[in-house]
Order: C-alpha cells, then structure tokens, then sequence
C-alpha cells in the first residue's frame, strides 16, 4: 500500500471522470492509491446531455459511471465534499469537513461555474444558472408556480436553458446584450435566420438589452429593466452570460494564473507545481480556456500519457467548431465563421421558405476551407469539418459544397479521401483508422462501432460521417452494405415504397416490370407484398398478391418446425370473457392442439396441420375470434395492465385505450412488427417501456414513449410527448407509424430505425409533433386509408371456397403429411424430436 | 430417357398457380411441382422432392420461388435455403441435393415421371 503513489484527484465532473477511465486504460492505475474529491451530491453525470434530465428527471439517464467501477479498480470517491486548501508545502489537501489527505500528484478538474454580473437583484429569489442537476432541479420546483421564464444571455447554453423552460412549460424570452444570438459561433446572417427560426417556435428574442435592475414586479414576480428604458416581466430568471474557471483553490495555493484566471498549464497539462496537472475547463492552456468537452478528455489523456509515462500524447489545441440541435434547429459552425482571415472569400446561400442559412469561408485562392456557418440544415458539417481539419484541397466551385444539389446526389467528400488521421468523433476523439479498424475486427453496423470505439456517444455530431465511413469500409471488404434491397431490385426499401406510391404500383410484376430484374426471390417478393399491403391493403391472397407471400402469410399463421402452424387469435389487449376461453379450450380439445399463453398476452394453439387451419378458423371466427396477425410483419399486441376500472393505483383506463389502440392498428403492415402496451400509472405493469409505442397513464393524460424494444438488444423505450389526450394520441401515433413504414428499412424494428436516424429523436419529434416536413396530413390520411380497409383476413378467406383450396397437403390425395409425429409431455402433444424418432425406428 | 418413361397423370395445369408450390403424392413420394412464369412469360414446370433435409420436414412447395444469378430457386420456408429447381443442388451448400423429377404438361394436365 504504502508504495503506491498517492493521486488525488479534485472535482468529479466528466472530465475528472474521463481521466479516471484513461488511467484504467492505461493499465498503471493499480500503482496509484486514488482519491477522489466531488462537490456535488452525485458521482460524474454527463453534463453534455445535462438537457436530457428533464425527461425522466432521473439521473440514471446521464450518469457516467459504470457501475462499480470505483470500488472495482480502488479509487475511493468523497461525493458532496469540496476541498477547501492545497498546502503545497505539506503536500496535503484539505476538505470541508476537515478530512486532511497527503498526496504525491494532484489532478485539478474543477471545471467552470456559470459567471453571473452584478445586476442589482441578481440574488432575489427564482435567479438561476444552469450547471448542475441541482440547478435543474430548483428551477423546475419554481417553475410550478410559474408562467414566465427569461433567460439572459443568447449564447449556446442560454439557448439550451430557453429550450428547457419552454419544456417546463413557460412562456419564454431569451434576453441577449449582443446584436444576436450565439454571436461567438455565428456571423450576422446566420444569427438572424436561427432567431427567427427559434421565434417561430415560440420564444421571444430580444437582442441588444443590456440587463441594468432586476425588482420586484406587479404582473409577475420580476419585473427586469433594460438600458433602453424598456422592461420585461418573468416569473424566473436564468442566468448564462459565460462561464469562468472554478480556479480559487489553484489561485490560493499560488499556482500559475492566467490574467483573467484559469491555471497555466503546458502541453502536458502540468501547471506550474510539477505535482500538479489542470485538466478540462479549469486549465489555461495557450491563453485559451476551451469549454467543450472534447478538449477537456484530450487533456486527460495527455495527463495520463505523462503521469503513467506510457504514451507520448500532448496536449495541441482543439477545434471549437460545434454542430448541436437547438430546440429542433440545426446549428453548426466551423472555424473562422466570421471570415476575420485576412482575404478570405466567402460564399453564402439563403432560403427563406425553408429558413436555412449557410456560409463558407475559404482562402483567397479558394483551395482551403478555412470556416463555415450552417442554420437549419447542418447536413455538411461532417464533410466540410473534414476539409478543414485535415486541410483537404476543396472542389473546383467550392460554393458546390453547400448548395443544394439538384439531382440529389451528395455533394459531400468521398470518405476515401480522408487521411488515416483524421478525427471523425472529435468528442470522443476517434479518428477513421480506428473506425477502419473497429469494422475490420468484425464491427459491422453503428451500434457495434459505438460499443467498441465509442464514437458517436457524445454530442452525436459525427454520427452521418461515422456511418459512411463503416459503410465505405463494408463496401471494399465485399460485405453487403450494398443498401440495394436484393439482386432484383437496385433500391432501398425506402426507394420501393416511394415508388410504389408515386407510381401507384399495384402488383409485384409491375414493379419488377418497370423497376427490377429477373424474376424476384425471397427477400424483395414478401417485401414488396409488405409495402403494397401498408399502402394499398388488399387481402394477402388477392391474385395478384399471394405469390409473394412468405409461407406464414400465404397459411396466415406460422410454420412451426414440423410443418404444422401455430393459430393466434387476436385478444385485444389481453382482455377475454370466459365464453370466449372456452371456446378456445373447445376448439384446442377437439383438434388437439397444444396450448400456451404467450408473452403477447394471449393463447397461442400449436400443431395444426395445413388442412385443419380453415375448420379450426371457422369456428374461432364463428365464436367472434378474428386473425392475431402472429405472422405478418404487423401489429402484434398492444399489452395492457388492468387499469382504473380495478387498481387501485390506476389513474386512467388502460384496458379501454388498448383496445381501441390494438383495434385501430391491427392488419397494419410495417417494415417489421410492431408492439404496443399501455400501462394506467406510473408503476408500468404492461411494460410499455420496452414497446415500438408505448403509453403511459398520467394524472392528466397520457405519456407517449417510443422505439423501445425487447427481444434480442433491449431498448428502453424514449419519452415522446407528454400528457396528451386520447385523441392527440392517436393523431401521433398514427404520423409515427406512417412516417415508420415510410423510412425504416425492410426488417428493421423501430429501436433500430431510431439508433440510425440523423437527428434521432428531436428530428422524430419535429417531423411528428412540429410538422417540420409538411408531411402530418398525408400521413394520417394513409393511416386512415388502412383502418378503413381493414378485413380479418381469416374471415375472408373462409368465406371463399375458392381460396380455402390452398389448404390440402397433396393436390391429387386427401392423405395427410406421414412426416408429422407427436408425441406427448405434460398432457399435450409436442412435435417427436428426430432422436425419439430413430429410436422408435430401431425398437420397431 | 428413354420412350419407355412412364407418365402419370397428377392434375390439371389450371390448379397449380403461377410460382406457388403444390405436392403430389406421386409413388408414395412428396413431390412440389413449381409453375414459373419467366420474364418472357413462359411457363416452366419443374418438380422436386417435398422434404427440406434442413429442418427434416415436409414444406419445399410452400417456399417462395424466384431467381438467384440466373438458376431459378425454391427458397426453403423454415430456415431461407435455396434449392436450385432444375439440379436440386443447394445454393448456400453445394453437398447437399434434393431429388428432381421429370415433369410436363400433356395437353392441360400435369405429368410426372420416375
Ligand atoms: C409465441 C411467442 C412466444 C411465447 O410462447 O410466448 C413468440 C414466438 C415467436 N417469436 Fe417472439 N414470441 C412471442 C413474444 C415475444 C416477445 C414478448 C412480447 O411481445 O411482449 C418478444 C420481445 C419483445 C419485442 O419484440 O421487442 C419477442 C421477440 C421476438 C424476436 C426478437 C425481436 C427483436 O426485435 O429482437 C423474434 C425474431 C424476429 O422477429 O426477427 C421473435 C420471433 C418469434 C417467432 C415468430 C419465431 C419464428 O419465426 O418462428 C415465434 C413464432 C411463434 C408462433 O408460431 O406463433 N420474437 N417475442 C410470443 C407470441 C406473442 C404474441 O402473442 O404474439
Ligand atoms: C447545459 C450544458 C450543455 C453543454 N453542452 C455541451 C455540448 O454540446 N458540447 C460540449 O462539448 N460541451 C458542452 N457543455 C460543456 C461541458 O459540459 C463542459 O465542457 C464539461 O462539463 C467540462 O468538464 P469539467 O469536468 O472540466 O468541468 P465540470 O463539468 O464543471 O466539473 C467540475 C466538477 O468539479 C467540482 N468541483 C469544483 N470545485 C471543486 C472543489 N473545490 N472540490 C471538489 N469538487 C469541486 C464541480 O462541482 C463539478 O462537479 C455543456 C455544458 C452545459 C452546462
Ligand atoms: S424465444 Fe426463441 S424459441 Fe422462444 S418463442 Fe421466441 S423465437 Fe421461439
Ligand atoms: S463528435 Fe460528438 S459524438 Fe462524435
């Protein structure tokens, strides 16, 4: 014990935190006894995502430490316990409750606070920064008796904090002193076109308002003057007018300061005591103090590098270009954006209608990117980032790069272009070689390069750029990415529905006819008999139709292993009479079908032959039964818990919504199936977290979650939308599930279409909830089209001696298939299991 | 084959119905006739044995039929293997086959031979 190097480590913010996960990696940690000192209440939580709180108000969404991971590797952590003294004589740091701890090397990481001027009434009641999840906290308990919020200052994070407030459900203004927003990243064009676009969306901007009084008001709670004789009445005040570093402890103990504060430090991040580094938004290194997390983790690294001496890596600047979503807008910008190069030229385009701004800043020879602006549409900023960086001669008409291209290709970089070395995730600092090499140990979709690189798992600027790279690498080692849906057909599945809408395309032959080769397989024919389906929804077996079906829609019920099928009826949200249960039982006794409650909710019969399906649907239709869709990429079940009518715990009715929810969407074809379940609290009984769409009870309403998933990669479910009435709800739904069948590719569950969607789950929000794409309208008339045609398709079927035919094994005998063998266990029968089978043969 | 090939008489061409499996029970065998209407529109009858040796069960008329680089297939319906209709020799596993028979239309009536 005694020889190990004492470390203490002050401030557990995620850059504190990310050193402590470097020196892991490093494999030295076990010669450093660890100590670890954080102010605040909880260990490292991502303040990046600080945002996200709000939407489960649960910690657990942004916590950075993996469980176990301090008692794992020894570090011993002092949570909500601030140290107050660096005796650099005694080598000893004291802390608030007077714990003293010697120490050979300290890593200083105590970041920033938020700066707050002295505005008279600036310590009134309901002022407030945004750092901290306290800070959060405190600001949504006042927002309860609250109508208005102003946030003062336009910047990046005043910007998330005027979001947060409009989430809290306040009319909100955000007050800048400068002539416009974020003017730090984004010239004057480019400020005009994100103000108007974030009034759209119901802010109120007021730029050039120097803040002077802030007291008592009349109407609201304060009443804030500004230098021009106007004033402004908010119920709650935010301050985000900059940040500064948190450098008292380095200041006292006499280290080295810059002139307007942050600690010295060098390249490798050592300020001017040799025992002591400065790390993340702390440290001043070249004059410059960076408030992004990418260069704070690239300074822990090098710290570690130089403390364990087993790496080579300095600390060399960063890049401060950003791209982030501000209440659903797109925001990027790079470099020099404002073109203070000397003889730089820039090009610039403006679209009014659909409000996007973008401009590039490149040498007087026009060779060199040297900065970008990008307003309501960042699509370039991984390529134009990159040409940048890596100092990429640029295309002959430069202005190419971000204009919009008129026959749809790209205009971006081939990612071939870029060098080894280039950082496609700056946060996470993940270059392309070890993207290249991720994919060429076997990673093969974005998730597992998430996993093994962690690229994209910070700001998820770099995701587009990231998943072209895997899918250039894919392409050259011979895998598949080929996004081309099979040999037929030389188009995604997305491609195909849009045509087959566009074009009005009614049978597979047309398609294939006009669009396709060859004769089809079974990969496109079941696809394009889906998307007919969900588009046109004519009965599976239609002439036109039913050879393309897989074999569980051609039977309507699944082949088992033997040849036989199951049969599913449907049990709208698991609710069923007794009568109905008889009949079930009935019709399984008399046809000897093995029987089983599914994790659906509902009876599953196992065993039919080919034959008996129609006499078995005859009577479970006859008994009010309709087809479950258990085959078929379609709605499957929407689970329910039994809600108000009995718990007591259940604010709403549950079973009811259910109902009408599996009744409105059963029949529904999709790209995959789909699961819904409805809960009527809080304590979640259906599970609806870990369903495609999934609905929560509130006091008020109903939570809407969406693109969870069970099955083989859980996802839990995101929150969507909040306390909405029946109606609302059914209204999203249906624009999610159109916009689902729409865009997500052939077998690809809504988990995974959401884990591979640019913009994720704010872009799914402005398209469903802001109507960003004009689309709202179409959708939910399609989605009425299919629930108006629906038809239980067993139904139909034996109502239709002519369709029934298909059901006979042979053609030309009413012999039954001598290769389907039960045998019995538990008092049901089960299909004989091949040794059973010879063993039978031999005893024979 | 010789003029001495007996045929046997298995239905009429009307029941079978373009790229959709039936099965015959032909000399106590499982057999899948398959009618494929290629890209010029003609029809082509082929025949094979009914059982998948994949899942050990009796379903290769239930697949899906269509082309893979020029051979037409019979997709298995249990675990997605090809079968090429003319040879009966699988696509993802060259060793393994599936028996073929000899099939025609005589007048509108199918016929298949040993
Ligand atoms: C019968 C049932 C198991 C049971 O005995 O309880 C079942 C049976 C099958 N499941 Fe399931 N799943 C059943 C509930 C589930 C659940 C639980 C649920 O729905 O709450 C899940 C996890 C939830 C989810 O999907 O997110 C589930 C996740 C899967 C998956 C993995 C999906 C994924 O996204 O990872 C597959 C494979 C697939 O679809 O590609 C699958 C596939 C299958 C197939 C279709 C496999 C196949 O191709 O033969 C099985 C067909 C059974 C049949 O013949 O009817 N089954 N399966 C359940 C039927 C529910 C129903 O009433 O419709
Ligand atoms: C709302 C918000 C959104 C943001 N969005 C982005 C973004 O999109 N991209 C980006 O790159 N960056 C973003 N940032 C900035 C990013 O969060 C910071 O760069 C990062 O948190 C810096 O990490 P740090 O560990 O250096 O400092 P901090 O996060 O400030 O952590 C320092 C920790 O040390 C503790 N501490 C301080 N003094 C002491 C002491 N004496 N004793 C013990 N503990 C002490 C503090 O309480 C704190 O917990 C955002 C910040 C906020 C607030
Ligand atoms: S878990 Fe596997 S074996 Fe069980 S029902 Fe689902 S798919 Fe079949
Ligand atoms: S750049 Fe932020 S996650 Fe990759």
């Amino acid at each position: 014990m005694s020889d190990k190097i004492k470390l203490v480590v002050i401030g557990n913010g995620p850059v504190g935190h990310n050193f402590l996960e470097a020196l892991v990696e490093s494999g030295q940690s076990e010669h450093y006894q660890v100590t670890v000192f954080g102010e605040e209440p909880l260990p490292a939580y991502d303040r990046v995502h600080l945002t996200s709180w709000f939407k489960n108000q649960d910690v657990a969404d942004i916590n950075m430490v993996k469980e176990g991971f301090y008692p794992q590797n020894n570090f011993t952590l002092f949570t909500g316990e601030k140290v107050t003294n660096i005796d650099r004589f005694k080598q000893i740091v004291t802390s608030e409750s007077g714990q003293e701890i010697a120490y050979d090397k300290i890593i200083l990481a105590t970041g920033s606070f938020p700066f707050v001027p002295p505005v008279p009434g600036h310590q009134r009641d309901n002022v407030f920064v945004y750092r901290t999840i306290d800070d959060l906290e405190k600001m949504t308990a006042a927002a309860k008796n609250s109508k208005v919020g102003a946030v003062i200052g336009g910047g990046l994070l005043g910007l998330e904090a005027a979001k947060a407030l409009m989430d809290l459900g306040l009319e909100t203004h955000v007050v800048e002193f400068a002539p416009r927003l974020m003017a730090v990243q984004v010239d004057d064009g480019g400020g005009a076109m994100l103000s108007k676009k974030i009034q759209d969306l119901g802010v109120s901007v007021h730029t050039q308002k120097n803040t002077q009084n802030i007291a008592a008001g009349e109407s609201n709670f304060h009443k804030m003057s500004f230098a021009d004789g106007t004033e402004l009445n908010t119920d709650i005040i935010v301050f985000s007018a900059g940040i500064r570093p948190r450098d008292e402890l380095a200041r006292n103990a006499g280290l080295g300061m810059g002139a307007r504060g942050g600690v010295v430090i060098n390249n490798n991040c050592v300020t001017s005591d040799d025992n002591i580094y400065a790390i993340g938004e702390v440290a001043l290194w070249n004059n410059q103090i960076f408030g992004l997390i990418a260069p704070g983790n690239a300074m822990a690294k090098a710290a570690v590098d130089h403390l364990t001496g087993t790496g080579t890596i300095e600390f060399a600047g960063a890049d401060m270009s950003t791209k982030l979503k501000l209440m659903g807008v797109d925001v990027a910008s790079i470099g020099d954006a404002h073109g203070n190069t000397p003889n730089s030229r820039s090009y610039t385009y403006v679209n009014d209608r659909e409000e996007v701004y973008k401009k590039i800043v490149v040498s007087e020879d026009d060779k060199h990117l040297l900065g970008a602006v990008l307003i309501g549409d960042a699509a370039e900023y991984g390529s134009l980032l990159q040409f940048m960086l890596n100092k990429m001669e640029l295309p002959s008409e430069p202005e190419g790069l971000i204009l919009p291209s008129v026959d749809g290709s790209s205009s971006g970089i081939g990612v071939d272009a870029l060098p080894d070395s280039a950082v496609l995730c700056s946060c996470m600092n993940v270059s392309k070689a070890d993207v290249v090499d991720a994919v060429q140990a076997g990673a093969c979709d974005m998730g597992a390069i998430k996993s093994c690189t962690k690229a994209a798992t910070g700001c998820g600027g770099c995701t587009a750029l990231v998943t072209q790279v895997l899918n250039n690498e894919l392409e050259k080692q011979g895998v598949e990415v080929n996004t081309d849906l099979c040999e037929h057909f030389a188009y995604t599945r997305q491609d195909l529905y849009n045509i087959i809408r566009v074009d009005n395309i009614k049978t597979f032959e047309e398609l294939l006819d006009k669009y396709g080769t060859g004769l089809g397989c079974d990969i496109c024919k079941p696809t394009a008999a889906n998307i007919l389906a969900s588009c046109w929804n004519e009965h599976v077996f239609n002439h036109n139709l039913q050879g393309l079906q897989d074999t569980n829609d051609y039977y309507m019920g699944n082949m088992q292993k033997d040849g036989t099928y199951s049969v599913v009826p449907r049990i709208a949200g698991g609710e069923i009479t007794p009568n109905k249960l008889i009949v079930l039982g009935e019709v399984a006794n008399k046809y000897n079908l093995y029987t089983k409650i599914t994790g659906g909710q509902r009876v599953d019969l196992f065993g039919a032959r080919s034959e008996q399906l129609p006499m078995i649907w005859r009577e479970l239709v006859d008994a009010g039964f309709e087809t479950g869709h258990a085959y078929g990429k379609s709605l499957r079940t929407v689970k329910s818990c039994v809600g108000s009518n009995w718990c007591r715990y259940g604010v709403q009715d549950s079973m009811g919504m259910s109902i009408r929810l599996e009744n409105r969407y059963k029949g529904l074809r999709s790209p995959h199936k789909l699961k819904m379940a409805v809960s009527g609290c809080t304590r979640e009984c259906a599970e609806a977290q870990s369903k495609d769409v999934g609905v929560i009870a509130t006091e008020s309403g109903w939570n809407m979650y969406v693109c969870g998933n069970g099955g083989m990669k859980p996802r839990h479910a995101d929150l969507f939308a909040s306390d909405l009435s029946d109606s609302d709800l059914i209204q999203y739904i249906d624009r999610f599930f159109m916009f689902y069948i729409r865009t997500a590719d052939r077998l690809q569950r809504t988990s995974v279409w959401m884990d591979n969607m640019e913009g994720g789950l704010e872009y799914l929000k402005s398209v469903i909830i802001d109507d960003k794409l004009g689309l709202a309208d179409e959708l939910e008339q399609e989605m009425s089209a299919v629930v108006d045609t629906y038809q239980c398709e067993w139904k139909t079927t034996i109502d239709d001696p002519i369709k029934m035919k298909r059901f006979t094994h042979f053609i030309n005998s009413d012999k039954q298939d001598d290769n389907i063998i039960f045998t019995t266990e538990r008092e049901q029968i089960r299909p004989i299991a091949t040794t059973e089978l010879e063993l039978a043969f031999e005893v024979k | 084959m010789t003029n001495q090939t007996q045929w046997a008489n298995i239905c009429e061409t009307s029941e079978i119905l373009p790229n959709i499996g039936v099965c015959a029970l032909f000399k106590n065998q499982q057999v899948a006739i398959f009618k494929v209407i290629d890209q010029e529109g003609a029809e082509q009858l082929f025949a094979i044995n009914n059982y998948c040796p994949f899942s050990r069960s009796n379903t290769i008329s239930r697949g899906i039929a269509g082309n893979i680089n020029n051979k037409i297939v019979i997709a298995s319906p249990l675990y997605k293997q090809h079968f090429d209709l003319e040879t009966g020799i699988c696509i993802e596993d060259q060793n393994v086959k599936i028996s073929t028979y000899p099939v025609r239309l005589k007048g509108s009536t199918v016929q298949l031979a040993a």
